[in-house]
Order: C-alpha cells, then structure tokens, then sequence
C-alpha cells in the first residue's frame, strides 16, 4: 500500500524561466523509492531543465522536495570528449582514485575494465562512452540517477543492452531512475512511471496506464499548458 | 657561457615548462589564439614601467591581469565571445602601448621581442619562484578545468565553480606571460603556449601523457631557441618559436611512420 512517507522525490508548483522566457510551468508530481520515471517529450519541452532544477544548477520557483539523504547519479545529455586526450581511467579517477573501485564500477555496467581502462574517451563507441558515463555517475553509490538521452549516438542493440543493464543495477541497488528518453518503446519496456512535458504537464501516471495510443499521439504535440493538480504515482 | 645566457636558461626552461603546462588547457579550451593575442595586451604596463621607472614585468602583469579580468567579466556580461573581446583588446593594448613609448625606441623593441641580457639573478629567481607556483597551481585546478570541458554541468553538479577556477587559470596565464616576456618579446611569448601543446596533443591519449610532454616541448622549445640564439649571436625570441616548431613537425613526422607502420 502506498504511503505518503515512501516518495523519494515530491515536486510542487515548480516554474522555472530562463532569460523571461518560461520553460517549465506549473509542475507537480511524485515518485516512489527505487521507481523509475520516463520523461518524455518534444525538443525544447523543458526536460533537461528539470534535471538542472533537480541538481540544484538553476533557480527555479515552487518546491522540490527529496525524502530523507539523497546523493544523486548524473549522466549528462552532451559531453566534448572527442578532441580531449584523456584515458577511462583518468576520467573515473576524477571521482574516485582507488583502482579497484574503478574496476569494480566498470565491471558493474558490463565493460571489461582491462580492455578500456587505458583507452582515450574519444576512441569509445557510443555504447561504451555511454557505459562509461554511467560508471562515473554510480562511483558515487547514488541511490537516484538522472540519466538524460541516454541513448543518443548509440545503436538499437546497444540501447537495449544498455537499458537492460541499468534495469538490473538499478533494481538490484534500490536505485531510483530517472531517465529522459525519445524512445516510446523504451518507455514502456523499461520505466514504471511516465511524465509527459510539454513546458507544462501533458500527462503522468503509470507506464502500463498512461501510454496507450491517444496519450502518445499528445507527447509531441503542440504545448497545452492547462492547470494540472497534483498528480502522485 | 655569459651569464645572462645561463640565467636565460633558467628562465627560458622554467618557464617553458609552465607555459607549456598552462597552454596545454588553452589549446583544449580552444583558445589557442587567444593566449597568443593576450600577451600582447602586457605592452601598455611594459611601457607604464620605462616611463615611471618600475620593472616593465610587474606592470606588464598587470595589465595582463587586470584585462584578463576586464574582459573575463564583459564576457560574462555582454555574451561575447572571449575571442571577440581578446581580439578588440590587444589590438587597442598594442596601440596605446606604441604611444606610451613615444619615442623609445630600443624599450619598444625589447619589450616587442625580449631580450636576454637584461636577465639577471633576480629574474632567474622569480622566474623559478613564479614558475613552480604556477605549475603546482596548475596541477591543482587542472583537471576541474578539464571536467568543466567535457560537461560543465557534471563540472557544477560536482561542486566546482567554473567560473571561479577560469578566473584562476587567467591569473596563472598571466603571471607566466609576463615571466616569459624576457625571453620573448609580447609578439612571439603566445607561441610558448600553443606550439608545444599542440605538439603534445598528437602523441597523447591520456590526460597526463598530454601535460607532460606539453611542459617538456615547452621547455625544449625555451632552451634550444637561447641556446641558438647565444651561438648565433641574435634575438633569441624567434628562434624558441623556430625551435618549437621543429619540434612540433619532428613530432607530426614520428606520428606519421608509426601510424604508416601500424604502430598506433
């Protein structure tokens, strides 16, 4: 049965707006620990502004509220690796200098650690960068991840592997996931809970109940910032 | 071996190192022309110190220091390019600094190309000093620079203040600049942060890898050009420039064999 004390993150009335041009407005919703929330939405939906709001990176007006100690996982949407010579090793080492902690991190999101560890980020294929990536952000043993676009530059066969992979991780360490993904297939597949953005909430609720033809058809369609209320999972 | 020649060493080598170091993060932060076009803004301070006679360096360092800033802050203000901002700047640093010599000549030249007699025991000592201070500064700062560079938003979610360590890094330019002017000259004392860089650049696959050789080819590039220089017996400014970039085509070459014999 749920309770009001098992959400990990609670976020109320949030409005965020950069240069006075408003991108999130209005946003309330919840989820529980260990959970996984998709979002999903069109280019410029304010997705990865609420990462930032999230991280604490940007002002923002409203209330975000975690429950209880929080160390947060992030995985970026963009990086500039290619023209900068630095090796996995030194990358993870940023974090953490311990050699077996750094195995240990590789070995978790399924990189054989002697084969890459010395290898420049920029030689990468896009699912080891990724994988890489998602090593660094679990150095840290988060018990959130934000993981935006997590995918992008990264076959089909890769994503699922990749997707697949941190379902485990994350069920088997009680990580709770969030993950921004273009991807409706990977929505339904892999999250438990979706939020829908346009600038405002399109809709929310859980994966199996939300996503069926008519919600998808609204994902990328024209904003509609109406008032929601709140609206918990 | 003269005296200034070998107090010019020390100050050549001391300062290669830092300035190879140092350019080594201008080179990834693509701001190659920028360093080089920085150093030219010293002149006007270098002119201040003739005039009112202070040492041309630590006027030449301030107004690197003080126009770094300027423009650091009008970056942040305006939305302009720090190239944009750099390339308004030393041209008009040029110009006022022309006007300021007015009509000394022989401090003009020395200040454009450098000049390697007027190197002493205190130079050589604040050159070591300054260069190690920079060096261990560096080492401590630069791999938030780098994490910045590659995600500035893992850079802030992990606590780091861009903005202040870019601050920082531009104090550390400045200081080694206005050192290696000596040697130099403010027209060729950019090259000391580019060349060797990009030298290092091309052989590397790893951060560490990539600032060491970076400090190495920066030092060499130092002591090979004084050392030709004293033998040639002409400024050594453009021959630490030829110097580097004999290095830097010796290293294209080296790259080019083992990659043609399946080495890399």
């Amino acid at each position: 049965m749920d309770t009001q004390d098992d959400f990990i993150l609670r976020v109320s009335k949030l409005s965020i707006q950069v240069s006075n041009q408003r991108i999130l407005d209005n946003l309330s919703f919840q989820i529980k620990k260990g959970a996984t929330l998709a979002i999903v939405g069109p280019n410029g939906a304010g997705k990865t502004t609420l990462f930032r709001a999230l991280l604490n990176l940007i002002p923002y007006s409203g209330t975000i509220e975690w429950n209880g100690k929080v160390n947060i996982g992030y995985v970026p949407q963009i990086l500039s690796v290619r023209d900068i010579p630095i090796s996995v090793k030194e990358f993870l080492s940023f974090k953490n200098e311990s050699e077996s902690d750094i195995n240990s991190v590789l070995a978790s999101v399924g990189l054989d650690s002697e084969a890459v560890v010395g290898k420049s980020l920029g030689v990468l294929s896009g699912g080891q960068l990724r994988r890489v990536l998602i090593a660094w952000a679990l150095v840290d043993k988060p018990n959130v991840l934000l993981f935006d676009e997590a995918t992008s530059g990264v076959d089909l066969d890769s994503e699922e592997a990749i997707y697949g992979m941190l379902k485990r991780l994350t069920e088997r360490e009680k990580i709770t996931l969030l993950l921004i993904s273009h991807d409706l297939h990977i929505v339904r597949e892999y999250s438990d809970c979706v939020l829908a953005l346009n600038r405002c909430m399109v809709f929310f609720g859980e994966s199996k109940e939300v996503m069926n033809p008519e919600n998808q058809k609204l994902i990328y369609g024209e904003p509609i910032c109406k008032e929601y209320g709140e609206a918990y999972v | 071996m003269s005296e200034a020649v070998a107090y010019g060493l020390i100050v050549g080598a001391t300062v290669g190192l830092a300035a190879g170091y140092l350019g080594s993060i201008m080179v990834l932060e693509k701001m190659a022309l920028v360093g080089d076009a920085l150093s030219h803004v010293a002149l006007p301070g270098l002119a201040l110190g003739v005039l009112y006679n202070f040492n041309p360096l630590v006027g030449g360092f301030l107004f690197l220091f003080v126009s770094a800033v300027l423009i650091w802050h009008l970056g942040r203000v305006t939305k302009l390019s720090f190239e944009t901002l750099v390339g308004a700047a030393f041209t008009l640093a040029l110009a006022v600094g022309i006007l300021l010599f007015g009509d000394r000549l022989d401090a003009l030249e020395t200040a454009l190309f450098g000049d390697i007699a007027q190197v002493g025991l205190i130079s050589a000592v604040a050159a070591v000093l300054v260069s190690a201070v920079v060096i261990l500064l560096t080492k401590m700062i630069s791999k938030r620079i780098v994490l910045g560079l590659i995600s500035e938003e893992l850079a802030v979610s992990k606590g780091i203040n861009v903005g202040r360590i870019n601050l920082l890094y531009l104090l550390l330019v400045s200081l080694t600049v206005a050192i290696g002017i000596q040697i130099t000259g403010t027209l060729l004392v950019g090259f000391l942060v580019v060349t060797p860089a990009a030298a290092a650049r091309i052989v590397s696959s790893s951060l560490s890898r990539y600032f060491t050789l970076s400090a190495i080819f920066g030092a060499m590039s130092a002591i090979s050009g004084i050392l030709l220089s004293s033998y040639f017996n002409i400024l050594p400014g453009p021959l630490v420039v030829v110097s580097g970039v004999a290095i830097f085509v010796i290293v294209i070459v080296i790259r080019w064999r083992l990659r043609a014999r399946g080495l890399t």
